[in-house]
């Protein structure tokens, strides 16, 4: 197997994309000097393994569809943001809005996500090791949210059936958001989300909390029939 | 949008950089903010006199100045001209007579704000033609700040250009827009501060140093800012021995922090960072929403 390298000290950013699009001979690529440009390795469709050697700016593996994409560093805003399917692994800390309206695929990061983490999530599995800022899962759909770490304020905001599981302390939960049993059926749920990021063993899955809807929010209930 | 930067030094060795640094992170924020561009240096300060930053328009004719503020100084006065900006050094003792002065005498003259260490440069612009226009890359210093604007509150002009100063050696930027800032000049205007301009990053500025005439130090000084300041923000300050860094609750604003043991700096974004020396090893970090940074030199 040959590894493409680009070297973005060389190359814009526009070119990588374009190359990752239309030159599908190669399964590997090494993406060198970064430099925190934005959109880096958005959009790919292929399953290939793109590693890039820095920090990340904004966007970076959005739209992800079947490829993996391994950061060694920090990635900005938006990190695999409606990602469909694939794998996104920063060695780092991602910052606000990582995971945002993804659909599937794994996102696992190694340090800690900032606020909104997952918001709008659609079906992703989100694995963090170290902890997530505020209104992180907010109006969450489906999917689930692992914490290794803490949760910041409004956890689970207006959230509807992801489903959030956090190791350390949650500082609120948001509207609608309430803490729930935590079952077999759960625990091997997790299990498989902590097997697939590679922590199989490293924690037990009995020292997470299970948070999720209370449906009182999006229900409609029949005593607020004369608000309509 | 708006972009803005911050490089506190703590090591010696890379004060000669600092200008060189502090510009090369600016350029990058240029996507941020291509309206207009400033930023603020410390640099070598004499103990007793105070440095005046003015802007003045074009043509103006420095003689003449240097003469009519010898005056009212009654006595040393120095100037140094940079493109549309004048840098008058004078005793601390005869400040208020040389402003008197230049209000009385010079009224096409704007005081952008003085300190015995702060100089203050900005102009309507791309950032790397601001910071090349004042020589900002030849600037030596411990720390600056600067910022890359594109105007939402106030309109583009000179006046709306960050830094704002309202205090010695006191200077802030904004990134965001403050909801409660028409109220909060009322309030500080009735204590004495003055304003120039309705913008409201001005207030915040006017705000901090208000706080720290009353003695607050930097750190509680932005505690309180929480408390009392609405809206979006994230803020960058300098003091004639400071730097912070603070962000409102909701972390509207993006922000980044790089630190290793030479110096702290602030980005919008990581990018601004980029070319700093070391930063392949340096502790890159988000702020956290409403949490006070700030970092102090020895004296």
């Amino acid at each position: 197997m040959t590894t493409r390298i680009v070297d973005l000290a060389a190359s814009s950013v526009r070119e990588l994309n374009q190359a990752l699009h239309t030159d599908k001979g190669h399964m590997h690529w090494q993406v060198l000097n970064p430099a925190g440009r934005h959109s880096i390795a958005a959009g790919l469709d292929a399953p290939a393994t793109v590693e890039i050697d820095g920090h990340v700016g904004y966007y970076c593996a959005g739209m992800n569809k079947h490829a993996s994409v391994i950061v060694r560093g920090n990635a900005g805003v938006g990190l695999a943001e409606n990602m469909m399917s694939g794998r996104v692994h920063v060695t780092g800390d991602a910052s606000q809005a990582a995971g945002a309206t993804a659909h599937g695929g794994l996102l696992l990061v190694d340090g800690n996500a900032s606020a909104r983490c997952g918001i709008s999530m659609k079906g992703v599995d989100i694995v963090v090791k170290g902890s997530i800022g505020h209104m992180s899962a907010f109006m969450a759909q489906a999917g689930t949210l692992t914490v290794l770490g803490d949760a910041g304020e409004s956890l689970g905001d207006s959230i509807y059936e992801a489903k959030l599981f956090v190791r350390g302390s949650v500082a609120s939960l948001g509207a609608d958001c309430v803490e729930k049993d935590m079952r077999d059926e759960h625990k091997a749920l997790l299990f498989g989300k902590l097997t697939a990021a590679g922590l199989a063993g490293a924690v037990d899955v009995g020292d997470f909390r299970r948070y999720g809807s209370a449906r009182t929010l999006y229900h409609f209930h029949v005593d607020n029939v004369g608000a309509y | 949008m708006c972009g803005i930067v911050g490089l506190f030094l703590k090591d010696k060795a890379l004060e000669p950089r600092l200008g060189e640094l502090l510009a090369q992170m600016l350029e990058v924020m240029s996507d941020r903010g291509p309206d207009s561009a400033g930023f603020a240096v410390y640099g070598a300060g004499r103990p007793g006199f105070v440095k005046i930053s003015l802007r003045a328009p074009a043509g103006i004719d420095a003689e003449t100045l240097a003469a009519t503020l010898r005056g009212a100084a009654g006595g040393e006065v120095e100037l140094t001209v940079r493109d549309s900006h004048i840098i008058v050094e004078v005793p601390a003792a005869a400040e208020a007579s040389v402003r008197a002065a230049l209000a009385a005498n010079h009224p096409e003259i704007a005081v952008v704000g003085s300190g015995e260490r702060m100089e203050i440069y900005k102009e309507v612009g791309l950032p790397k033609a601001v910071a090349e226009r004042f020589g900002l890359s030849a600037m030596t210093g411990s720390h600056g700040i600067g910022h890359t604007r594109m105007a939402t509150e106030s309109a583009v002009t000179t006046n709306g250009a960050h830094p704002f100063s309202t205090g010695q050696d006191q200077c802030l930027v904004h990134n965001g827009s403050l909801s409660n800032h028409n109220d909060m000049r009322r309030v500080l205007a009735k204590e004495g501060i003055r304003f120039e301009t309705d913008n409201d990053s001005e207030v915040a500025a006017g705000y901090l140093t208000s706080r720290l005439a009353k003695g607050e130090p930097l750190g509680d000084a932005l505690k309180s800012a929480l408390g009392d300041l609405d809206g979006f923000y994230t803020f960058v300050v300098g003091t004639e021995s400071g730097f912070g860094v603070l962000r409102d609750p909701i972390a509207c604003k993006p922000a980044v922090m790089a630190e290793t043991e030479h110096y702290v700096a602030f980005g919008s974004e990581y990018r601004a960072l980029a070319g700093l020396p070391g930063i392949e090893t340096a502790r890159v970090f988000e702020p956290e929403p409403a949490t006070v940074y700030f970092w102090e030199r020895a004296a």
